[in-house]
């Protein structure tokens, strides 16, 4: 109640401006539930209707049938699930091996995997598309899971950060027990910085489920593409039609994992965003 | 001394093996396909048969071409958002950063748009731009104004994207200024109030100055992200735009590169963009240096 007691005519303006901004930050997305609700001419009304009359629930099971809603979902799900867990085992190793291992030319190592970070992904999407058609992976999930599987240099980078934090002394100690380098890393070091993966890997799972420009260079058969390709194409194919409440159904379930994922670990998400930025 | 040499040996071989992954992945899927793009920006190359190689051609081309030198001048077009975005973001907050009901609440509602997906996002968006029944339009008719059909008009389709990228993007810059803020010791306000400064000297000497490396991350990771707009465009102006008045350098690569198979054509816009990028991070790092020695 301190904020009572100190109350300052400022306290209140900034209220009422970011209240106004929230306001507009919130408003497309219930435009868009309430959208999906509608019935046609809800829709087109003017003035907009921002609370349906009666909710019209068939959108949402129209969806299921008017497209490969389904299995945009699950090839998402197979991407995300590979490519996070297998790329977030492999990145928290080389963080440690970067952070408290001694081999030549670590450092050199190191610089030249974070100049990657500095090659945006059209300058090497071509040849990455070359490469794997002559695989024949195109129009399979394969190029956009494998080069996850070989880690994420933004966490390895993130996770090397946070051991320079654990002393270098427990390590020894581990040494001198005999434990092997494998078994440091999984009974001391995985555990000790685990709230720091469980954030980036997070932070890896939205990136790699809201990915759009990888996904429709690989995949053409609608039964193989990801949910954001099939909400684009619902898009495409519906709007011929004005079917906005069935597109804005399909858009609002293709926001809703990413929703529930964000206020289940809302305090992880913005801790890491916020470490992340202010110390790099 | 036997012993320990060993035990180093040991210790190298381990650290390879842990790293080997994320160092075979640089090498497969980075600087491989680079030199690939490097070697296919020379040649003429449809991405099926052989490579001709053509020498300077490609970039001949590309300096004559109308329609990449829109999409160039699109993409830094629309990066006027930056400022406009780092401004708005800095305000709400500092307006956040005070004992105030309800800031978690606000937070999660600035950060939404964030992490949703960008492909949705654009279609909520396509349609709140919509010029009969969309959503912005209907807001402005309340004030009397009659708002264009935004996304069709070859003025407003840049404007537009750029408030939807705003709206989009705010929230993360917000929180990193917000984590910045929070981290600015608090007897520096005091001892500022105590001396008299009034509002603006404190924000200009304390406040501003506390937030510069925040600044610099946001500006820096903006502009190569703004460099590479794609999604948007893809879903918005499926076709580039009127007039291609919304066709972004990615926009156009892949068009070239895999609509049109010109993968020799579309390497070298890709190495001019990679270029560009690379250039303009180089320039705010240098000029950080300087302007962190001034402050010294």
């Amino acid at each position: 109640m301190l904020s009572l007691k100190r109350f300052k005519p400022t306290d209140l303006l900034a209220f009422i401006v970011i209240s106004i901004g929230g306001v507009f930050m919130i408003a497309p997305l219930l435009w868009t539930l309430s959208t999906s609700f509608k019935s046609k001419a809800e829709v087109f009304a003017l003035p907009p209707v921002w609370i349906p009359e009666t909710f019209h629930f068939e959108k949402y099971i129209e969806i299921w049938e008017k497209g490969p809603l389904l299995s945009g979902i699950q090839n998402s799900l197979i991407i995300t699930v590979c490519v996070t867990i297998i790329g977030t085992f492999t990145s928290s190793l080389a963080a440690f091996a970067f952070a408290k291992l001694r081999f030549p030319f670590k450092n050199m190592i190191f610089l030249l995997l974070l100049s990657a970070l500095m090659i945006p992904y059209p300058a090497v999407m071509i040849p990455q598309f070359i490469l794997f058609s002559e695989f024949g992976w195109v129009d399979t999930l394969k190029p956009l899971i494998v080069p996850g599987l070989f880690g994420n240099i933004m966490m390895i980078f993130f996770l090397r950060q946070y051991l320079t934090s654990v002393p270098s002394a427990i390590i020894e100690a581990a040494k001198v027990d005999g434990s092997s380098y494998f078994g440091i890393f999984s009974k001391i070091i995985f555990p000790l910085i685990r709230p720091a993966v469980a954030a980036q890997l997070i932070l890896w799972f939205m990136a790699v489920w809201n990915d759009y420009l990888a996904p429709i260079i690989y995949l053409n058969s609608p039964e193989k593409q990801t949910l954001q390709l099939v909400i684009a194409n619902f898009n495409a194919t519906y709007a011929i039609q004005t079917d906005y409440a069935l597109i804005m159904a399909a858009s609002f379930v293709a926001l809703l994992p990413m929703l529930i994922i964000f206020l289940v670990f809302q305090k992880q998400i913005i801790e890491s965003v916020a470490i992340s930025g202010v110390k790099g | 001394m036997k012993a320990r040499s060993h035990l180093y040996r040991k210790e190298s071989y381990y650290g390879y093996l842990f790293v080997l992954a994320p160092v075979v992945g640089y090498l497969l899927f980075t600087l491989y396909p680079l030199l690939y793009t490097l070697y296919g920006s020379f040649t003429d190359w449809d991405g099926l048969g052989q490579m001709t190689f053509i020498g300077l051609d490609n970039f001949k081309d590309i300096v004559a071409d109308e329609l990449f030198y829109k999409a160039s001048f699109n993409t830094i077009f629309m990066m006027i958002g930056i400022p406009i975005e780092i401004t708005l973001a800095l305000l709400l907050a500092m307006g956040l950063n005070r004992k105030m009901f309800g800031t978690t609440t606000f937070r999660v509602i600035y950060y939404v748009p964030v992490i949703s997906s960008l492909a949705a996002v654009s279609i909520l968006w396509q349609w709140a731009y919509n010029g009969d029944y969309g959503l912005v339009n209907q807001f402005l008719a309340l004030f009397g104004f009659e708002g264009p059909n935004w996304l069709t008009d070859k003025y407003t389709v840049k404007p537009a994207l750029i408030l939807m990228m705003i709206w989009k993007n705010i929230g993360y810059s917000m929180l990193l200024y917000l984590a910045a803020l929070q981290s600015v010791p608090k007897d520096y306000y005091e001892a500022a109030a105590l001396d008299g400064a009034n509002s603006w000297k404190i924000f200009w000497n304390i406040t501003f100055p506390m937030v510069k490396p925040v600044t610099f991350f946001i500006v820096v990771t903006k502009m190569i992200g703004g460099a590479q707009i794609f999604t948007e465009v893809n879903i918005m102006t499926p076709t580039g735009g009127p007039e291609y008045s919304s066709a972004t350098v990615v926009f156009y690569v892949w068009k070239k590169a895999f609509e049109n198979l010109q993968m020799g054509y579309a390497s070298g816009m890709a190495m001019l963009l990679g270029l560009f990028i690379f250039i303009i991070t180089l320039v705010q790092f240098r000029l950080n240096e300087r302007s962190s020695k001034d402050m010294e």
